[in-house]
């Protein structure tokens, strides 16, 4: 791959505009809040767990990172799911309506959660889903879904068709072709997606906050209790920012040699 | 190759139908339904059939004055963003290292801001910009500029804008490398043999390879920045006054703030139908390259 003149500056410079803001973040959660306040330091000078630590005892406070990642492994499970059969339908069959289909699909990934914040609410209410992370699991598949199906259509399309054919010739049933060829072929691609599914539902806080009050409140939702009478403890919520980094930054971390080609959505 | 005709494969796309319908149709026909209707609380509801959408296009009544007003926001700041971070985006997809392990640092890197939940990037950047304890505010105000995105409307669209930036950028770099990485060195090497200026190997070669996901890249960022929500509520909770609210911001201050249904839901509807549109546009756009690109294999 060829690349511009001056490509090692370009690039340093833009990690480091990325990097800046997440350094001050990490380097406030160390520090007291009376240091926080009062001086200007580029480091801290007193290094303080102490934010760290309310979090991990105070159990309204962890219990958020459980309620986040409940409903982020279910909404992935169920997402990948359903996508697979459908991606294979898509890549291999036609039928009625299935441009359309598509199309809906996909303009449903672009709807604004604003638009569906009060439906839902509404709707998880009526059927006494509301506050469980069933809630906001469903509630994220109207995104998750179609992105899955859009990018496992791709892996898909990328497995020679003669291989369904020689399966069914060899006598295997729809199902077993399905779990057992199908899906170890594609393995990368169902990584993918469910990077993506993960990813996607791990930062959305707008469905996730209005469908939950207290049992299952995601810990994106608890950091603005930091705001109380006495201000805002700055080093508390500094530290949970940085807590709500380090599992997106484990799955990035994992998944960092499928990153280019899963960003191709498979298909480029 | 052409694809076999299978009604069948219904059955394979049932379950998405039912889990995408059920979160999507049923919503939205309590939309529809309250898009027609005044509600004084105590669940009193009164007919009001198109009235509300008459209000929402009437820029001199107060709902279609603010309507209005945050479409027009938000156009601009999809604009700005789109003008900033498809060059950025290329550029920096073009700078990414040949190979060893700086490849895999630097992309690490690149993704971790999209993987940080939208309010806590909010987060980041109030702590960030804030005069009193942030690195930038400070350094900022120290070198004589007067920087406060809480009380100055201009610093409160650069601090949204350089977020977004921030934010969003590495997606459309990935995507771009993602492209680039799909070349075939043979071209590369064609070039050199010509005599290709690096401009012209970018036009020639790069650009074209590029061009699909680039395509992604501005409908995805378009809608996100479209619809965007948390980040900046976080910063400057859509002002100061009105200067940063975007039209979810006034959708969701309507709906949740005042339950104001029918109003809300009326908006919702004529927000959803902007985004189906640009969304159909783009769709047929990209359908219609695909098909294009593969007549020109066919004949080749």
């Amino acid at each position: 791959m060829h690349s511009i003149p001056g490509r090692r500056l370009v690039m340093a410079l833009f990690l480091i505009f990325l990097l800046l803001p997440i350094y001050w973040l990490v380097n406030m959660s160390f520090k007291t809040n009376a240091e926080i306040v009062s001086t200007m330091t580029l480091w801290p000078h007193a290094p303080t767990l102490q934010h760290y630590k309310r979090i991990f005892t105070d159990e309204s406070w962890y219990s958020g990172y459980i309620n986040s990642l409940e409903y982020v492994v279910l909404n992935t499970i169920i997402s990948i799911s359903v996508a697979l059969p459908a991606a294979y339908a898509f890549s291999r069959y036609r039928f009625l309506g299935d441009k359309h289909l598509f199309f809906w699909l996909l303009s449903n990934r672009m709807a604004p959660a604003a638009v569906y914040a009060l439906p839902f609410f509404n709707l998880y209410s009526a059927i006494g889903l509301f506050d469980t992370p069933w809630a906001v699991a469903l509630a994220h598949c109207i995104f998750n879904v179609p992105l899955a199906v859009w990018i496992l259509e791709g892996f898909v399309s990328g497995v020679p068709r003669e291989i369904d054919e020689t399966a069914f010739l060899d006598g295997y049933s729809f199902p077993r072709f399905f779990i057992k060829i199908l899906v170890p072929l594609i393995a990368s691609g169902i990584g993918v997606a469910a990077f993506f599914c993960f990813m996607f539902s791990w930062v959305e806080l707008l469905l996730a906050r209005t469908l939950t009050s207290v049992q299952a409140k995601p810990i994106a939702a608890i950091m603005t209790r930091t705001v109380s009478a006495a201000g805002m403890d700055w080093g508390l919520l500094a530290a949970a920012g940085v807590l709500t980094i380090i599992p997106g930054a484990l799955v990035i971390w994992f998944v960092r040699n499928y990153i280019a080609s899963g960003f191709a959505l498979g298909r480029v | 190759m052409d694809k076999t005709v299978n009604q069948k494969a219904w059955f394979l796309v049932l379950p998405v139908f039912l889990v995408v319908a059920f979160s999507a149709v049923l919503p939205l026909m309590t939309v529809v339904n309250y898009s027609m209707q005044d509600t004084f609380g105590n669940n009193q509801f009164f007919w009001n059939g198109v009235g509300w959408f008459k209000e929402l296009l009437d820029p001199s009544t107060d709902l279609g004055g603010r309507f209005l007003a945050s479409l027009g926001r938000n156009l601009f700041f999809s604009l700005v963003i789109l003008a900033i971070e498809v060059p950025l985006g290329i550029v920096v997809a073009l700078s990414m290292p040949r190979q060893g392990w700086t490849v895999a640092a630097c992309l690490v890197i690149l993704a971790l801001p999209l993987l940080i939940p939208w309010n806590v990037v909010g987060t980041i950047w109030q702590i960030f910009g804030r005069p009193d304890i942030g690195l930038l505010g400070y350094v900022l105000n120290h070198i004589g500029l007067d920087y406060n995105y809480v009380s100055n409307d201009i610093d409160a669209w650069v601090t949204v804008i350089v977020m977004d930036v921030w934010h969003w950028t590495s997606l459309v770099a990935l995507l771009c490398y993602a492209g680039l990485k799909s070349i075939p060195e043979a071209y590369y090497q064609a070039a050199q043999i010509d005599g290709a200026s690096r401009w012209a190997v970018f036009k020639a070669i790069q650009l074209p390879k590029m061009n699909r996901v680039l395509l992604i890249a501005v409908l995805l960022r378009f809608m996100d920045s479209f619809m965007i929500y948390t980040e900046p509520f976080v910063v400057t909770g859509g002002g100061p006054g009105n200067s940063t609210t975007f039209v979810s911001i006034e959708l969701v201050k309507i709906a949740l703030g005042q339950f104001d249904l029918g109003k809300a839901a009326a908006l919702s509807l004529v927000y959803n139908l902007i985004i189906l549109i640009v969304c159909w546009i783009f769709y047929t756009v990209m359908t219609n390259a695909g098909t294009e690109r593969k007549h020109q294999e066919g004949a080749a």
